[in-house]
């Protein structure tokens, strides 16, 4: 496989941050309330992480080790604000709708995430190449909860009536508040693991859910309630 | 002679109860109520229990079938599931809304956590709170033909909107009024609530003092203080003697230990409390007894009585 494409598989099913990693779930959670929100805020997302991992890419070695993380904020908040500014200017409602979690992008592990693990060590071409692996996986996770929450919870289709033309249907609402998006969450991650067993079974495993860094479960303070321990343990004994 | 000194590990004395057993007599007790709602709120009533029954029953059958589970329908739980969230809908309510229902009490509150014995909060309130949430029109629509007096609200609302003189606290024992199907006539569940007791399925401590604190709380806080044609009001409206005799005391989702179960009703009745005096809404069983399913495994943990023969640990001064 080409490498330019391996990332882009890579973010997209592999490592993908919503439903295999599960970074960057309080925008998840807070703002698909609808498949256009999901998709405005992912695609946010993906302009910021893109630039991100093509500047730290390229000052990759002028920024001292000590001060990295600083230079990093720097550089995301500055793109968030051009974000935030176009998103203002051009699409107003979408800004209003997504309110804060525009700014808090800034913040987004996904981000900081590729920057620390992928773009501070490789090239500007990767980099681009991961940052829209990356971005397309959240836009893709993010676009799929809003249109489920949608559909169940207003009965439309990207804004066009749906499920809501039938007679006598009532939509749920529960599902565009907020126990909803973690119903949805929790169905989508659980058809993941399936999808994740299967991969084991034909040898092609996806990445660990984040937050087991080191594979080190006897040291690990969340050993109690981690799922994929036994696959660490196998893979240190093999 | 050989019988008599037949060795063997315990338990040496069995009682006849088993889970189905217990299921029957619940179903028994909730016949007076579920008799009165059809009687109160004509065929669609009847119409709705039999459609969350058999939902109930067949999404239990499906998902026993589907991850390769013993079929776990013979316990009948599914059925007591079935029956009181039925007697928590208003007649009135589209049934495919009430199937929706079922199924997510029995297969997401139930079912997915491992079945009974596993939930970790009453499958019933859980099918209910969802429904509140998800279809909040219907389920809070009581108008009916028979109560037109009542606009629309139930005892309840009018207390809170319009003042205690609105409504007949007499109607409210017997059932005469709009509400939910099963929560109506108070008399119906306090002869479900003897029959419960008498056969030995339930015990006082959680409903009485459930009772008791919710009862303490509104002579206190409730809109007007100190009046006891208030409380009486409050203790017969609404779902709270549903409540507090057949869904706080189920045993899953209610503490073990005696004494957790007294605190589990004290929560049961500060929440119900709270939620009607200063709530958005006039009425907040369901809520409060879900929330305090949640507290459950912190009450047991803190209320494990001391065994037999054991001195308590006497405390190191420091």
């Amino acid at each position: 496989m080409n490498k330019y494409v391996e990332r882009l598989y890579n973010g997209v099913i592999k490592e993908n941050p919503t439903f295999v990693l599960m970074l960057g779930m309080c925008p998840t959670l807070a703002v698909t309330s609808s498949a256009v929100n999901g998709l405005g805020m992912g695609l946010s997302t993906l302009v910021v992480l893109v630039f991100s991992n093509l500047l730290i890419s390229l000052f990759r070695k002028v920024i001292p080790n000590g001060v990295r993380m600083p230079a990093y904020i720097v550089i995301v908040a500055s793109l968030v604000t051009v974000v935030q500014f176009l998103m203002q200017a051009y699409l107003p409602s979408l800004s209003a709708a997504l309110g804060v979690y525009i700014p808090l992008i800034v913040v987004n592990c996904i981000i900081l995430g590729r920057a620390e693990s992928y773009a501070s060590k490789n090239g500007p071409v990767e980099s681009i190449f991961d940052g829209i692996g990356m971005g397309l996986g959240f836009t893709l996770g993010l676009t799929i909860i809003g249109l489920i929450r949608e559909i169940l919870g207003a009965g439309t289709f990207f804004n066009m009536p749906f499920l809501s033309a039938i007679d006598g249907f009532t939509p749920a609402t529960i599902f565009i508040m907020a126990p909803g998006a973690f119903l949805v969450l929790g169905f989508l991650v659980a058809g993941m693991n399936i999808v994740r067993r299967k991969m084991e079974a034909k040898g092609k495993p996806l990445a660990e859910p984040a937050g087991c860094l080191s594979g080190d479960c006897a040291h690990c303070g969340q050993s109690a309630m981690c799922t994929g321990k036994s696959a660490a343990a196998e893979n240190k004994e093999g | 002679m050989s019988e008599k000194y037949q060795v063997s590990s315990s338990p040496h004395v069995r009682a006849k109860d088993s889970t189905s057993r217990v299921m029957l007599y619940v179903i028994i007790a909730l016949l007076p109520a579920t008799l009165f709602g059809i009687y109160n709120f004509g065929y669609k009533a009847l119409i709705l229990i039999l459609v969350t029954i058999a939902s109930c029953m067949a999404s239990e059958w499906i998902f026993d079938k589907i991850v390769h589970k013993k079929n776990s329908l013979p316990d009948l739980s599914a059925v007591v599931t079935g029956l009181l969230l039925a007697l928590n809908l208003p007649a009135e309510l589209p049934w495919w809304e009430a199937v929706i229902g079922s199924v997510f009490a029995i297969v997401i509150v139930k079912m997915m956590f491992g079945g009974l014995g596993q939930n970790f909060m009453n499958p019933a309130l859980g099918g209910r709170c969802f429904l509140l949430i998800a279809f909040a029109a219907d389920m809070t629509n009581f108008a009916s033909a028979k109560y037109e007096a009542y606009s629309g609200a139930t005892p309840l609302g009018m207390i809170r909107n319009e003042g205690l003189s609105s409504v007949n606290v007499m109607d409210m024992l017997t059932g005469q009024i709009p509400g939910t199907i099963g929560e109506t006539s108070v008399i119906a569940i306090l002869i479900g609530a003897i029959i419960l007791i008498l056969t030995g399925v339930i015990t006082l401590r959680i409903p009485a003092s459930y009772i008791i604190t919710f009862a303490v709380f509104m002579f206190l806080f409730g809109a007007q203080r100190f009046d006891i044609t208030y409380v009486v009001a409050q203790l017969c409206g609404g779902g709270l003697m549903l409540g507090a005799f057949f869904m706080a005391t189920d045993y899953v989702t209610s503490p073990i230990t005696p004494g957790g179960q007294i605190i589990f009703g004290i929560c049961c009745g500060l929440l119900t409390g709270i939620f009607r005096c200063f709530g958005a809404n006039a009425e907040g069983v369901s809520f409060a007894i879900i929330l305090s399913n949640l507290l459950v495994p912190l009450i047991e943990k803190f209320t494990v009585p001391r065994a037999f023969g054991v001195v308590k640990e006497a405390k190191k001064n420091e």
